[in-house]
């Protein structure tokens, strides 16, 4: 097996002895969408209007809660180290990282998001819209995010300034994600807006793992 | 490029700085007091927007800094992480605030403007939210810098933060223009119509070239600052 899937199995199967840490993240996701119709009222059109927005922040509040630990424990127990070490270069290592990190938190959001889109009213095919645009658009948040992780590894008070450096570059996708659902829901462009969060997540994805491993060799040192 | 490398050493830039500030330090004034005449007193009042029109000349010049300002922490964060200038770090941390400050300048004076003009200290426009997350992204950039007990791993990460910046800025350009466009129509154009009268355009590009001087005074004398500072820390550690 090669050190790429390796490392993605071994972030796998520590999430899997500690399932509770993911269920968490999912709770807070869930908790945190019950909150808006609480706050802003229960009328049914108001709720379907501001579904997708209210799901996508929350996915994303969500996304990044989960990511302050995400290299804090290898720096900590000293996996880091190793990977720096190791012969195969850290821009792979990174990627792995936000790989696994995905896969526990990004797909579940996903899946659980139409779920609680039908608590706010929305008609079937909006909600298979949701969970597309939230499953090509969370791999972004992912490198974003975990090059937030990366870039605060040691810093004081790290959680909030991880969502600070995180949350804007985040913005592209917002718009995108939730543009994609209201678009199918007044007759525009889907395809379009979600071709667009697929191009993001690629420019995400071309550049992000460069710069996490470039500021985990800063911490390294 | 060789006189970059030249200003790289600290000692050497304070020098230079130190022989600059006084003479840049009175130009900006003279040039600030004339400014402001032209602006506020020798400029006529637009046909529309009548007295309002003045704060375009301090708010149009601040956004051109502001958005200037963001290019030079890449430039510098690049020039640390590839030449490992010790000069760039410092000059990074001195001018993020001052770019912050200017970005918070053009969006206060917009939104003092926007409340004759457009009937709202706020509008969701695209160019004052891609101008809040400019904002947001110098506070992102002064945060990390400033959160690390090491001031140096504090430099690099921030430098990493504003070349990533720099490259998303023209993507959260698109994409908010793009939210903007599918929420509401195009808002009120500034300064109104395609070319601007000359007796607005002068004052204009005078306001611009004053505040990118005052600028410049900023970030050499905050640059002064950190140099002293960075050497008052080095030199407690060694006590």
């Amino acid at each position: 097996m090669s050190g790429f899937a390796s490392l993605i199995a071994r972030d796998l199967r520590l999430v899997w002895r500690r399932p509770g840490d993911v269920a968490v993240v999912l709770a807070f996701f869930i908790v945190a969408t019950t909150l808006f119709p609480l706050g802003i009222g229960p009328e049914a059109n108001v709720l379907a209007r501001i579904a997708a927005g209210v799901l996508w922040c929350a996915a994303l509040f969500a996304a990044l809660l989960s990511l302050d630990r995400l290299f804090a424990a290898d720096l900590e127990d000293g996996t880091l180290d190793l990977l720096l070490l190791a012969p195969w270069p850290l821009e792979l290592a990174a990627l792995a990282k936000c790989a696994a990190h995905w896969i526990v938190t990004g797909l579940p959001l996903a899946a659980l998001a139409p779920v609680l889109g039908v608590a706010f009213g929305l008609e079937p095919d909006v909600l298979l819209a949701l969970a597309a645009t939230l499953l090509v658009g969370t791999p972004t948040l992912s490198l974003i995010g975990g090059l937030a992780a990366a870039l605060t590894l040691g810093a004081r008070k790290s959680g909030a300034l991880l969502a600070l450096l995180a949350l804007p570059l985040c913005v592209p996708t917002l718009i995108f994600g939730t543009g994609a659902v209201e678009a199918l829901a007044t007759g525009g462009d889907f395809g379009a807006h979600l071709a667009v969060l697929g191009a993001l997540a690629l420019v995400a994805l071309a550049t992000t793992p460069w710069a996490i491993a470039a500021a985990l060799r800063q911490a390294g040192e | 490029m060789a006189d970059l490398h030249f200003l790289a050493n600290p000692a050497r830039f304070r020098r230079l700085s130190q022989r600059l500030l006084p003479s840049l330090s009175f130009a900006t004034v003279l040039m600030l007091a004339f400014g402001l005449y032209l602006a506020l007193i020798q400029s006529p009042p637009d046909y529309q927007q009548g007295d309002t029109v003045r704060i375009m000349f301090v708010h149009v010049p601040s956004a051109w800094i502001a958005m200037g300002g963001y290019g030079l922490l890449a430039a510098l964060g690049a020039s640390l992480l590839i030449w490992r200038h010790p000069l760039a770090a410092l000059m990074a941390r001195a001018a993020a605030p001052v770019g912050a400050g200017f970005c918070a300048v053009c969006l206060l004076t917009g939104s003092l403007w926007g409340r004759p003009m457009w009937g709202a200290y706020w509008v969701w426009d695209a160019r004052l939210t891609s101008m809040l997350l400019l904002f947001f992204l110098y506070l992102g950039h002064i945060a990390l810098s400033r959160a690390y007990d090491e001031p140096e791993r504090g430099d690099r990460a921030a430098a990493i933060l504003a070349l990533v910046g720099v490259i998303n800025l023209p993507i959260i350009k698109f994409s908010v223009d793009w939210w903007n466009t599918l929420h509401q129509p195009a808002s009120v154009a500034r300064l109104g119509g395609p070319s601007i009268h000359t007796s607005i355009l002068v004052p204009l590009l005078w306001m611009a070239v004053t505040l990118l001087l005052l600028f410049v005074l900023l970030v050499l004398l905050r640059t002064d600052t950190e140099i002293d500072r960075r050497r008052l820390e080095n030199a407690e550690q060694q006590a």
